[in-house]
C-alpha cells in the first residue's frame, strides 16, 4: 500500500477557515489527509507548534492565513511569514526537507484554491515520504 | 482544574449530510472510548430543539462538564450550542465543536477516509476540551449612535431608519452632495416612477432630518475601536464656501466663466469650477472644483466671491478633521460602472453614437444634458436604436458574475426610447433575459408586445465599416443570432452598452480601513452568504446595497433596512458581548522586553514602569494571539487558544 501522508494545517478564523467552509459547501472534493486544526489569526502558529505536529506524528504542516493585506488582524500574517522562513531553515539545518512545511493564502471565497492548496501539499509530502523519526515511531 | 472531567461527545447525522458519508454510530463508539467521555451518542439533528435538550438533559443527569458536538461547521452554530450549554448551567466555553461536515463528509468522497477523519476530528475536540477552561463573557455598553458611509439609496435609507427611531446617524459622503447613482436615474423599473420623484423627498429628509447629521465632501480615514464602541476621523475637505453662510442661491455658479466635464452627466455635458452636481443636490451648497478654478490654476478671477452678497466663498478654508464615537457601522459605498471602452470591439470611445448605460440614462432625464430628449450626436434623432447586454458581465475576461438589473434595465430603456420616438425600431442583443423580481417578468411580457426586437446572442462587433448600402453611414452590430444559428449584421443609428457594475476602484482600501474581507469578485463579503447577508467578519460593522454585490433598488433598500435593524437591536440591547478569549500576561513570567508591546496591532498591550511588566487591556484585545506566539518567556496565555489546548488537538488529530 501506498504511504499516505498525515498533514496539519492551521486554518485562521476569518479567511482560511472559512475558505475551507466554503470548499465543503460547493461539494468540492479534496484529500482527506489534510486535518484543520482552527487558531483565531495564522499569526499565533509559534514554531512550537509546528514542531510539536511533527513531533506527534505529521508527515507535513499547512499554515494557511489570509491574503497580504486582508489579515482580520491587521498584520498577523506578515509575522506568520517571517517566522515560517526561519523555522524552514532551521528545519533544513536540521536534515528535514523544508517542503514539508509550507505557508499559503487562502481567503473566505477562495473554496477551490484550498482545495487545490491542500491536494498539491498532500501529493508533496507523500513524494517526500513518512516524516524521518528514529524508530519510525512518535518518539518525538 | 477543579473536580473530575466528564465529557459528553454528540455525533450529528445532519440528516444524511453528515451520515450519508461518515459511519457515524463508528465515531460515536470510538468517541465512547476516550479518557474522560462518559457519554457518546448520534441524532438525527443535533441543533434541533430535541437535540438541544438532549444534551442539557445529560449535563443535568449525567453531571457534564464539558460538551462536545460534532456537526457542522462552528460559524453556523457555534453560537446555538454554547447558548444550549450555557442554558444547562455550564459555562459556553467549556463546549468544543468538531467540524465533520464543511470538513469532511461533505469535501470527502470515500466513505471510509471519510469517517477516519470524523474519527480523528471528534478525538482532538475531546482532547482539547479536556484543557478548556470557563471565561467570562464581558459586555460592553454601546454608544447609541452609527455612522453611515456613502450617501447613495442604500445609505440614505440605512441612516433614515436608525434616525426615525430616535437616534444619531452621522452620514458621510465623499461627493458634494448625497443622492449616488440613483440621483442620475430617469426612470426606476419596473414601475415606471420617476426616479427624482420618489427620491427627491428622501433627499431632502435626510438634509432635514434632526438627527442625521450630514457630511458631505467628506471621507472616512481611520477607524478604531470595536463593537458598540468605535471612533471615526472623518477629513472634511475643503468646498471653498462656507456652508453655514450659503444659502443656496447658486449665483455665484451662474457667474463663474470656467467650465468643466459634468461627472453628474457622465461627460455628455458642462458644469462650472464652482457647481452643485444637479438641481436637487443635498446640500445645496456648491463646492470649488480647483482642478478647473482658474483662482486656483492662475491666482485670479474670484468671480464667485465678487458676486456672493453672503462672503460665503472662503479660498482659505482648510480641510477639517472630525472625529465622532458610534456605536456601529454600516458600509454603503456602492458600486462603479464598468468601463466599456476596455472592449475594444464594441467601439465605445471612438464612434460617437456609442452610449454606456448610465449615458443613456442622463439623456432620457427631463433634466439632463439634452433636456430629456434621445439625440444622436449631430442632434438628429436616432431611428434604430441597439442594446448589448452583459457588456463586462457574464465574460470571463472581465467579470463573471450577472449584474442583475441590467436586463431590466435595458427593457426599461426599450419603453422609453418608444415612447418617445415614434416608430422606433429597438433591438436587444441579451445571453438570457434574467426578469427575476416582482413584476419583472410581466414587464418583460409588456415590452414583448411593444415590438421590441429581442435577439438571443453576445454581439461581438460593432463596426461603421459598410458592407451593402443600408449599411451606409450607420453603425452595425455583428451578432450571433443563437435560436436562429446564423450570424447577423443590423446596421441601427445609436448602440447602448448595459454595462456590468463593478466593485469600487478603491474597495481593496475601504476593506482595510473597515477590516472586512472581500469575495472573489470584489464585492465586499458578508458573514453567511444565506443567514447573515449583511453582517461582516468584523462585529458591528455592515454592508448593504451594491457594496456587497450588484442588486436592484428594491433589494438594496431592504438590506439597508435590515442593516438597520441589526444595529437599532444593539442600541435598545444597551450592551453588547465581546470576545472572552483574550490575551493575559502571567508577571511573575513576564522578562519585560516589550516585544509584545511593539506587535500588538490594536496597541492593546501597556509597560508598567514600575512593576517592569508588560500588561495586556482586555477591552482593547481582539484575541489574535500574536503577542502569544512571539513571547519569547510563554508569559502570555491565549484564552481559549492556549498553547497546552491547541496541543492537545494536534495529538489528538493525529492519534
Amino acid at each position: 500500500m501506498s504511504f499516505e501522508p498525515k498533514i496539519i494545517a492551521f486554518l485562521c478564523n476569518w479567511c482560511s477557515y472559512r475558505g475551507a467552509d466554503l470548499a465543503g459547501t460547493s461539494r468540492m472534493k479534496c484529500a482527506p489527509n489534510v486535518r484543520p486544526i482552527r487558531v483565531m489569526c495564522s499569526g499565533r502558529v509559534e514554531p512550537l507548534l509546528i514542531l510539536k505536529a511533527f513531533e506527534a506524528g505529521a508527515d507535513g504542516v499547512l499554515i494557511l492565513g489570509c491574503h497580504p493585506g486582508d489579515c482580520h488582524y491587521l498584520e498577523g500574517n506578515y509575522k506568520t511569514l517571517r517566522r515560517v522562513d526561519l523555522l524552514k531553515k532551521m528545519l533544513s539545518q536540521l536534515g528535514i526537507e523544508d517542503e514539508r512545511l509550507r505557508l499559503e493564502w487562502v481567503s473566505a471565497s477562495e473554496g477551490e484554491r484550498f482545495v487545490s492548496i491542500t491536494d498539491k501539499m498532500t501529493e508533496q509530502v507523500r513524494k517526500l515520504g513518512p516524516f524521518p523519526r528514529r524508530n519510525g515511531g512518535n518518539n518525538g | 482544574m477543579e473536580g473530575e472531567v466528564k465529557i459528553g461527545v454528540y455525533i450529528c447525522n445532519c440528516g444524511t449530510n453528515i451520515a450519508g458519508t461518515v459511519d457515524v454510530k463508528e465515531v460515536a463508539k470510538l468517541a465512547g472510548g476516550l479518557p474522560s467521555v462518559v457519554i457518546a451518542k448520534d441524532y438525527m439533528y443535533m441543533c434541533s430543539d430535541p437535540g438541544q435538550n438532549m444534551i442539557k438533559e445529560d449535563i443535568k443527569q449525567l453531571g457534564l462538564n464539558r460538551i462536545v458536538v460534532a456537526s457542522c461547521s462552528p460559524m453556523l452554530h457555534e453560537h446555538t450550542f454554547r447558548q444550549a450549554v450555557q442554558d444547562a448551567g455550564l459555562n459556553p466555553y467549556l463546549f468544543e465543536m468538531a467540524n465533520i461536515r464543511e470538513h469532511c463528509s461533505w469535501i470527502t468522497e470515500d466513505p471510509k477516509l471519510a469517517t477516519e477523519k470524523a474519527k480523528a476530528l471528534v478525538s482532538a475536540a475531546v482532547r482539547r476540551v479536556y484543557y478548556q477552561e470557563p471565561l467570562e463573557v464581558r459586555e460592553v455598553p454601546v454608544t447609541p449612535s452609527i455612522l453611515v458611509v456613502g450617501g447613495g439609496i442604500a445609505g440614505i435609507q440605512a441612516a433614515l431608519e436608525v434616525a426615525n427611531a430616535g437616534h444619531k446617524a452621522y452620514l458621510v459622503e465623499r461627493e458634494s452632495s448625497i443622492g449616488g447613482h440613483m440621483a442620475q436615474f430617469d426612470k426606476t423599473f419596473p414601475t415606471l416612477d420617476c426616479a427624482s420623484c420618489i427620491f427627491t423627498p428622501l433627499l431632502s429628509t435626510v438634509g432635514q432630518h434632526p438627527n442625521i447629521e450630514l457630511m458631505t465632501y467628506s471621507e472616512v480615514e481611520e477607524i478604531s475601536g470595536y463593537i458598540g464602541n468605535f471612533q471615526a476621523k472623518i477629513r472634511k475637505k475643503a468646498r471653498y464656501v462656507d456652508e453655514d453662510k450659503c444659502n443656496g442661491c447658486l449665483v455665484c455658479v451662474e457667474k463663474c466663466p470656467w467650465k468643466a466635464v459634468s461627472e453628474f452627466d457622465e461627460g455628455l455635458s458642462q458644469r462650472k469650477a464652482i457647481y452643485t452636481p444637479f438641481a436637487q443636490a443635498v446640500p445645496n451648497v456648491p463646492v470649488i472644483d480647483t482642478e478647473h478654478c482658474v483662482y486656483f490654476l492662475k491666482g485670479t478671477c474670484r468671480a464667485c466671491e465678487r458676486f456672493c452678497d453672503l462672503k460665503a466663498i472662503d479660498f482659505e478654508q482648510p480641510d477639517k478633521e472630525v472625529e465622532v464615537a458610534v456605536g456601529a457601522i454600516i458600509v454603503a459605498t456602492g458600486y462603479d460602472a464598468f468601463d466599456p471602452s476596455a472592449i475594444t470591439n464594441y467601439g465605445y470611445g471612438r464612434y460617437d453614437n456609442v452610449f454606456t448605460a448610465l449615458q443613456f440614462e442622463r439623456m432620457c432625464n427631463a433634466s439632463g444634458p439634452t433636456g430629456g430628449k434621445i439625440v444622436l450626436k449631430d442632434g438628429s434623432e436616432p431611428k434604430n436604436i441597439a442594446i448589448i447586454h452583459c457588456v463586462g458581465s457574464r465574460d470571463k475576461n472581465y467579470h463573471e458574475y450577472c449584474s442583475r438589473v441590467c436586463c431590466m434595465y435595458s427593457l426599461k430603456y426599450s419603453h422609453l426610447i418608444k415612447e418617445k420616438i415614434e416608430n422606433a425600431e429597438v433591438y436587444q442583443f441579451y445571453i438570457d433575459m434574467r426578469c427575476f423580481g416582482k413584476g419583472y417578468e410581466e414587464f418583460y411580457e409588456r415590452l414583448s408586445n411593444e415590438e421590441v426586437k429581442f435577439i438571443r446572442g453576445k454581439a461581438s462587433e460593432v463596426t461603421d465599416r459598410a458592407r451593402t448600402e443600408e449599411e451606409q453611414g450607420k453603425l452595425v452590430v455583428v451578432a450571433e443570432d443563437s435560436l436562429m444559428s446564423a450570424l447577423i449584421r443590423v446596421p441601427v443609428d445609436m448602440v447602448i452598452l448595459s454595462t456590468a457594475l463593478e466593485a469600487r476602484s478603491d474597495a481593496a482600501a475601504v476593506a482595510r480601513l473597515f477590516n472586512i474581507s472581500r469575495s472573489a469578485d470584489g464585492f465586499f463579503l458578508e458573514r453567511h452568504p444565506k443567514l447573515d447577508p449583511v453582517a461582516t467578519t468584523t462585529d458591528g460593522i455592515f454592508i448593504v446595497g451594491c457594496a456587497q454585490g450588484p442588486k436592484d433598488i428594491p433589494d438594496t433598500v431592504a438590506q439597508a433596512s435590515a442593516a438597520a435593524a441589526r444595529v437599532l437591536a444593539m442600541i435598545s440591547q444597551g450592551k453588547v458581548e465581546i470576545e472572552a478569549a483574550t490575551a493575559v500576561i502571567d508577571e511573575e513570567l513576564c522578562s519585560g522586553c516589550k516585544i509584545c508591546n511593539l506587535l500588538c496591532p490594536y496597541s492593546a498591550i501597556t509597560f508598567d514602569e514600575e512593576k517592569k511588566v508588560s500588561r495586556v487591556n482586555e477591552v482593547l484585545c481582539k484575541a489574535c494571539g500574536v503577542c502569544v506566539a512571539a513571547c519569547p518567556s510563554a508569559a502570555i496565555t491565549g484564552k481559549h487558544f492556549t498553547t497546552e489546548q491547541i496541543m492537545a488537538e494536534i495529538e489528538g488529530v493525529l492519534a
